[in-house]
Formats: C-alpha cells, sequence, structure tokens
C-alpha cells in the first residue's frame, strides 16, 4: 500500500498531520488550575506525558478563574500495528428493505417476532423508536413497516422482567434492548441483568438477544452475551438485515457467502 | 408589527380552537383532585420533612387519607379538623399523624367554618413567604439583571448537587444567564420527591428542596459577584407537578419546565392525572413570579421537524390556553420550539427561520424557549459547533427570549466544563455579533419563507379544530401528538386521582387565583423586559417622531436604548475576542 508515493509500513501506522509519519494530533483539555504562564507549562508537561513530541500550545484560556482551556498540538511518539488489529464485527450482508423481506419469504417462510425496549430507568425512546417505529430514521422504515416482521416496541422504562415476559408470550424471535443513558455504567448493569433473566427463564437459545444505544458495539455484546450489539449511526435495514440472516443461519436454511 | 406576514384570521381561528380544547377538559380537571396535589397541600401548610424509613411526611399522611377513603375532601379538611379538635398546630397534628399518635380516620369531622379559620392563618404564612420570594427575586432583578434577550441556558448534569454548584458557577462565570439542573433520569416517575441534598443520580441531579437551596444559594453568591442575576430551572413535570412547583416557589426557582401533556406523551402518565396536576402546578408557578417552559420541542425528537412543525405550533396553542387559565401572565409562558431540521436539507436554514419568525409573531408576550440542535449531532464536534451556530444565528434574529445553548459534543457526553465554554462563547459571539441584524430586516413578501410560515399556520389550525372536534384526550389516544397514542385509562398515576366530595377543601387555588386575577398582579421578569415597556409607553406619551414598532415586551429588537445603556449592556454581554489570551470570560 502506497501513500504519497511512500510505501506505507502498516506495521508502523503514526498519525497524518499533512506528512505521511508526521505524528500530528490536535487535543483540547482543561486543567483545574488558573491560567497563565505556569498552567501553559503544566499543559505541555502533561503532554509529553501522554508520549507527544513538539508539543505547541496554540490557544488557553481562563474559565472562570479556576480552570484553564487550551488547545495543543504534538508529534505523537507511538505507532500501532495495523496488522495485528482485530475487531469483531456483527456479521451480516446488507441489504436493502425489500431484499430483507424477500430473504424472509424464501428462507424462513414465515414472519419474524420481534420484540424492543428500553428497559431499566432509561427513559431514551429515540434509538429503538428509530429502528422499530413505522417511521423509521434517515429515510429508511421501522421494522414495524416491514411485511415480513412482526414488531413490538415496549417504549420506555420497560422493566427486564416485563420485556422477557413479553418475547415469551409472543413467541418473539429476537429481543432488541436499547440504552441510552450510560452514567456510571448503569447499562452494563441493565444489560447483564437481561441476559440472566433470559438465560433463567431458558429461552437463551431459542432467541437472538441484540442490544443498541450510543455506547454500544458488538465487543461489548459478545462480552455480556448477546448475539449482537449495534452502535451509533445504525439503519433498521442493518437490524433486520442481521436478525434474518442470522435465525435463517440457526435454522440451517441459509449460510453467508464466503468473504472475499 | 411582525417581520413575517401572517395570516392572522388564522391565529384568531386556532385560539378559538385552543379555547374550546380547554372548555372540553375544563370539567374533568374541576371534579378531581390527585394525591400529589393534596401532598402539595400538606407541603403548602408547612409540612415537610421524612419518616425513620425515609418516606417523605406528606406522602404518609396522603396514603393513610386514600386508604381511609376520605382523600376526597381534600387532606386540609382533615389537617384542619384535627387542629380544631386537638388544639395543635397543622405540623404538630400532621407528626402525630405520621407517627401513627393520630389516626386520621378517627378525627371527628369539625364544622367547616372552624376548618376554615384553623387553616387560614397557616395558609396565609406560606403565601406571604413566597410572596416574599417573588419580590426578593424582583428587588434582585431591579438591582442586578443586566442581561438581554436571548438568554443564554445553560444545562448542569452530574448527579451531585456540590459538582453542579462549581459547574453551574463556572458557567455563570463564561456568561450563561440561567442555569439548569437536569432531573435525574426517570425521577418523574416517581410518585414522591426525594428529601435533602443528593450526591448520586443518573444522568443528572435529583430534584428536592435542599437541592435547590444549595444552588440557589450559589447562584445568588455568583450573581453578586457578577453583578448579573442568574436565574435557576428544574422540572415541574411528571407524577409531582405541583409538589415541585411549591418546592421551586419556597426556593426562589425562576423558571420551570412544566408542560400540560407532556408526562402524557413522553412518560405515559395517565392524561388525567396530568390535566388535574398541571392546573394547580401551574397556579403555583403563576403565583411565584416563575416563568414556565413548555416542551414542544420533544415532539421533534421523533417527529420530523419538518413535516410535523405544526404539531408543535399546536401544543403551544394548548399550552398557552391552559397555562392562561391558571393565571399565569402571557409574559411567563414559555412555549417551547426546536432547531431541529436535518442539516443534509436544501434550505434547511430558511425553513427553521420562518418557524422562529412565525411563533415569535404569534406570541409576541411570550418568553419563547428555543431549543438546539440535538437529533442530528452526530460526535463530529466541528460540525455540532456550526450547527449550534446556525442555530445561535436564527434566535437572535427572530428574537427569541430563552436560548437554550447547544454544546458541540452532544450525544456524547454530559457536556464537559470546556464544552460549556465553547458552546457559550458560540452564542455570545453571533448574538454580539449579530445583535440588530433582525431588525433590520423583512422578508420577501409572497416568498418561501411567508409561505412556509403560512402553512405550517394553517396545519396547525386545522389541526386544533379537529382536536376540539373530538376532544382531546380522543385525540392523544388517537396519536395525534407526536404520533404516540395514549389511552385515558393507562398510564402511570390514574390510581392517584381522586374524585372531589361536596365540601371539598384546599384553601390555596382561592387565595392565589384572587391575587392572580388582579390587574395589578404583573410580576417582574427581566429587568430589560420592564425598561422596554417604560420606553414604549414614554415615547408613545410624549409622541416622538420616531416610529416605534408596538413591541411585544419580549422582543429583543424592540427596546430603543440609550446610549448608556447600549454601553453598560456591550460591557456585560461581550466576550473580548483576544485570540490565546487569558481574559477571564464573563469579567
Amino acid at each position: 500500500m502506497t501513500v504519497s508515493g511512500v510505501n506505507l509500513d502498516l506495521t508502523r501506522v503514526r498519525p497524518y498531520g499533512d506528512t505521511l509519519d508526521d505524528g500530528w494530533v490536535q487535543m483540547s483539555l482543561t486543567l483545574p488550575v488558573p491560567s497563565g504562564p505556569e498552567a501553559t507549562r503544566a499543559a505541555e508537561a502533561l503532554c509529553e506525558k501522554m508520549g507527544l513530541d513538539d508539543v505547541r500550545v496554540v490557544y488557553s484560556r481562563d474559565i472562570a478563574g479556576t480552570f484553564t482551556f487550551f488547545v495543543v498540538y504534538g508529534k505523537c511518539v507511538h505507532s500501532v500495528d495495523f496488522t495485528a488489529i482485530k475487531v469483531s464485527k456483527v456479521n451480516m450482508r446488507h441489504m436493502t428493505f425489500d431484499e430483507i423481506n424477500e430473504f424472509i419469504a424464501t428462507c424462513i417462510g414465515r414472519k419474524i417476532v420481534v420484540v424492543a425496549a428500553c428497559t431499566g430507568s432509561d427513559a431514551h425512546t429515540v434509538g429503538i423508536d428509530a429502528i422499530i417505529n413505522m417511521k423509521g430514521y434517515a429515510g429508511e422504515y421501522g421494522l414495524e413497516r416491514y411485511p415480513w416482521f412482526v414488531a413490538y416496541n415496549l417504549g420506555s422504562q420497560v422493566p427486564n422482567e416485563a420485556l422477557v415476559a413479553k418475547a415469551i408470550e409472543v413467541g418473539a424471535d429476537a429481543i432488541l434492548v436499547s440504552q441510552v443513558v450510560t452514567q456510571k455504567n448503569v447499562h452494563i448493569d441493565n444489560l447483564t441483568n437481561l441476559a440472566e433473566l433470559v438465560e433463567a427463564e431458558g429461552i437463551r437459545d431459542k432467541v437472538l438477544l441484540i442490544m443498541g444505544g450510543p455506547r454500544i458495539d458488538h465487543e461489548l455484546a459478545v462480552e455480556l452475551g448477546y448475539d449482537a450489539g449495534f452502535g451509533p449511526g445504525t439503519l433498521p435495514s442493518h437490524v433486520g438485515a442481521f436478525i434474518a440472516q442470522e435465525l435463517a443461519r440457526r435454522m440451517g436454511v441459509w449460510a453467508p457467502a464466503e468473504k472475499a | 408589527m411582525s417581520r413575517i406576514n401572517l395570516d392572522m384570521s388564522l391565529v384568531e381561528r386556532a385560539r378559538r380552537a385552543a379555547r374550546g380544547i380547554a372548555d372540553g377538559i375544563e370539567p374533568d380537571i374541576n371534579a378531581s383532585t390527585t394525591t400529589t396535589i393534596e401532598r402539595t397541600v400538606l407541603r403548602l401548610l408547612g409540612i415537610n420533612g421524612i419518616d425513620e424509613n425515609g418516606v417523605p411526611l406528606p406522602n404518609v399522611i396522603v396514603e393513610q387519607a386514600q386508604a381511609a377513603g376520605i382523600l376526597g375532601d381534600g387532606i386540609a379538611y382533615w389537617i384542619g379538623s384535627a387542629m380544631v379538635h386537638e388544639g395543635q398546630s397543622a405540623a404538630e397534628v400532621a407528626r402525630r399523624i405520621a407517627r401513627g399518635d393520630l389516626r386520621l380516620e378517627e378525627i371527628h369531622p369539625a364544622d367547616e367554618k372552624a376548618v376554615r379559620e384553623a387553616i387560614a392563618p397557616e395558609a396565609a404564612r406560606m403565601c406571604a413567604h413566597i410572596k416574599g420570594r417573588r419580590l426578593e427575586r424582583e428587588r434582585l432583578i431591579e438591582e442586578l439583571d443586566a442581561a438581554r434577550p436571548p438568554y443564554i441556558y445553560i444545562i448542569v448534569a452530574t448527579g451531585n448537587i456540590y459538582e453542579d454548584v462549581t459547574q453551574a458557577k463556572a458557567a455563570a462565570k463564561c456568561g450563561a444567564d440561567i442555569i439548569a439542573v437536569i432531573r435525574s433520569t426517570a425521577q418523574s416517575l416517581l410518585d414522591y420527591v426525594p428529601y435533602g441534598p443528593t450526591t448520586e443520580g443518573y444522568g443528572g441531579t435529583y430534584a428536592t428542596q435542599a437541592n435547590f437551596r444549595i444552588m440557589r444559594q450559589a447562584l445568588d453568591e455568583v450573581s453578586r459577584e457578577l453583578g448579573r442575576y442568574i436565574r435557576l430551572v428544574n422540572y415541574c413535570s411528571g407524577l409531582c407537578m405541583p409538589e415541585i412547583a411549591a418546592m421551586g416557589a419556597m426556593e426562589r426557582l425562576d423558571m420551570m419546565l412544566n408542560d400540560a401533556m407532556y408526562g402524557i406523551l413522553f412518560r405515559d402518565i395517565n392524561m388525567r392525572r396530568t390535566f388535574v396536576d398541571q392546573r394547580f402546578s401551574r397556579m403555583i408557578n403563576a403565583y411565584a413570579g416563575v416563568v414556565i417552559n413548555t416542551g414542544e420541542d420533544n415532539y421533534l425528537t421523533t417527529a420530523d421537524a419538518y413535516d410535523h412543525a405544526h404539531t408543535v405550533l399546536a401544543s403551544q396553542f394548548i399550552n398557552e390556553e391552559l397555562a392562561l387559565r391558571s393565571g399565569l401572565r402571557p409574559e411567563q409562558i414559555g412555549l417551547g420550539h426546536a432547531f431541529q431540521m436535518n442539516p443534509d436539507m436544501t434550505d434547511g436554514f430558511l425553513y427553521e427561520l420562518a418557524q422562529a419568525e412565525m411563533a415569535r409573531a404569534i406570541f409576541p408576550d411570550a418568553p419563547l424557549k428555543y431549543m438546539p440542535p440535538t437529533k442530528y449531532m452526530t460526535g463530529n464536534i466541528f460540525k455540532g459547533h456550526l450547527m449550534d451556530a446556525m442555530f445561535n444565528l436564527a434566535g437572535v434574529i427572530s428574537g427569541q427570549t430563552i436560548q437554550l445553548v447547544g454544546v458541540l459534543t452532544e450525544h456524547i457526553h454530559t457536556p464537559f466544563l470546556q464544552d460549556r465554554y465553547l458552546a457559550i462563547e458560540n452564542a455570545k459571539y453571533i448574538m454580539n455579533n449579530a445583535r440588530h441584524l433582525g431588525r433590520e430586516i423583512s422578508y420577501r413578501a409572497g416568498g418561501e419563507m411567508e409561505r412556509r410560515a403560512n402553512e405550517v399556520l394553517t396545519k396547525a389550525t386545522a389541526m386544533l379544530e379537529q382536536v376540539a372536534e373530538i376532544g382531546l384526550m380522543s385525540a392523544i389516544s388517537q396519536g395525534m401528538f407526536a404520533g404516540v397514542k395514549r389511552d385515558p385509562r393507562g398510564g402511570r398515576g390514574l390510581d392517584g386521582v381522586v374524585k372531589k366530595r361536596d365540601g371539598y377543601y384546599n384553601p390555596f387555588p382561592e387565595i392565589f387565583m384572587r391575587e392572580l386575577s388582579s390587574p395589578a398582579f404583573s410580576p417582574k421578569l427581566w429587568r430589560v423586559q420592564a425598561q422596554a415597556q417604560a420606553q414604549a409607553q414614554a415615547k408613545t406619551k410624549t409622541k416622538t417622531k420616531a416610529k416605534v414598532e408596538a413591541p411585544g415586551p419580549m422582543q429583543a429588537q424592540a427596546p430603543v436604548e440609550s446610549q448608556a445603556q447600549a454601553g453598560e449592556r456591550m460591557d456585560s454581554g461581550a466576550l473580548p475576542h483576544v485570540a490565546g489570551g487569558e481574559g477571564g470570560c464573563g469579567r
């Protein structure tokens, strides 16, 4: 791989400012000290400890007499081995609204039942509404609009117990849980509790357990024993395609094509 | 007159429909009381505190009364009866009931007149206290209120009231005029108000009377230091609407989020409960001289801001009508709206500005509350900062009153100290740099902005007329607001709605409404407003040659200032633009 006519060493990747391998990063931070030359020197010293060389405080500003805000540039001395990076991603092929419905019709042959909620104390339905509700998000319809999905959106502040009970009642194929509030890691406790409940009710192997939210990723999902985790930018079709394909795979009626 | 040409006959029709809608729920509001209203009565009678299990005394007592089936008489009637028989104060009687020394169901009903005589001095004492706090605010405004609209409204939400104080003081020093302490997630669904100072909360800090007092005291200190009155906001919504209003009235909060339908739509609180509660909570806010903020911006967090703009306007008309019926003055009704259109939309800013001008023209006296972009904030903080700038520009041009300043890190975390500083700097830069731009602008007759504003108004009027025909409760159950359907028998809190019996007694509405309905009641809410009014009157009287636009008192562009005032405001309003400088912000 070449960048700017130079062979890029993927085992030693550094930030790109305006020249390959220059290492420049920009950063802002606040220190709880009054502004002045000492504060600026302190910011420089801290940035050096963070692995920046040639540190330049390009802007500093007093906030309320007791804090100082800095904008800093510096050259990062560290590099990463890009070839050694491994990330677990939701394994699915992207499909459109029509393709997903067609896929379910031919491979599964019945409607897929999904229950969704924002559980625990979380009152933010923005995420779950975007994925489930008729009107959807960013120009895409939500799962309610898919003729081959039956979607139950239980809304916000639903107890985990109620979500699991609903899943059992309607024979859900997938449980979707959305978590927006993540202060003090409240979402981790709640998500763990839901996974345990699903296990305790003996339906873990009958449902796909899926989490979503702005601070959620697939790695977290796998770590907590979920089948998938969807983060920011997720569209209804991403979730729909995953559910359809994973269900079909588990039913043994479909297998993903080999990766290119 | 307004800069955008609206069909004012539609505005009249919309208001008429809103009156019809309010008429439809009026009998229901009058026929019932609720557990939280009765708890509020106890709080207003000075009954506060918790029992040994940490349960607030008002809850302990009201639960007993409800279990005994006597709540429909009004808790004041039974407290009054006990006072008559026992010869003790309300607080003493209450403590004994809470301890179990005195059983509510064993109290003999006393003569109605004797009850009123026993309660009246206690009620009068609290009313005097609340009025005193209002007058105290008015003195501070007179002395210190140097800011001018759009007022910069900033949120703090650490969960720890003491940390909130640090952040609020820093924000005030950076130029914030108004500090809102976000409540802990789901407090709206608690059917009691937590007690005492709190240091743990999720996504916000519990609204407690002690927390109100701590923050008020801190902001009073910083107001003195800065020579600028800093206003305090909390949330008067959820299952304890009137209790929070009472606490805010006692602790001199300046604004309350207080919407007639928000809890129904977005928190699934029962609609009858909400309609009954909003009335009493708003009476208290009115009497305390509080500016309420309504929550129409929430409609646009789920629905599309362009397609559903008319639902925001329709809700504003309903909120306005219900607020007026609770004794609030138009100057106290901070109707909400938001800058939430998709930033990829061609001419999105044109439509946003059209709607902001429309709201300003339709509600000329309302201290409109303008909410920033949140829905399309992505984590690209650089673009987010630009979107907030566009929002600030729309706010200053259209003369919004309360500008909830958007923060570039929206959707990432609760703002860092520096995020707030950057957000305020953005707002102050734009509001100073474009300060009088709005009054130079008139929009093209027959142009796209005029067309858009009238389109929204037309749709809102049609919607209101339809709601008036079928009734508000059925409209909500059909999903006409925010696309959310709610059953009149569903949702939380219906078990706390109690039918009033003949002889129901609550001393406060009568006292409040007597004063509120007097033409003399005119709380001073902002100094700039009072000055603008005084100047407008002076101009009219002396018939100066200069043509003064009939000013809505809150309109930013309206005041004609003396040079001295303009200079003074420039000093307090503008940040020094010194790159790399150390000039402390706001000093």
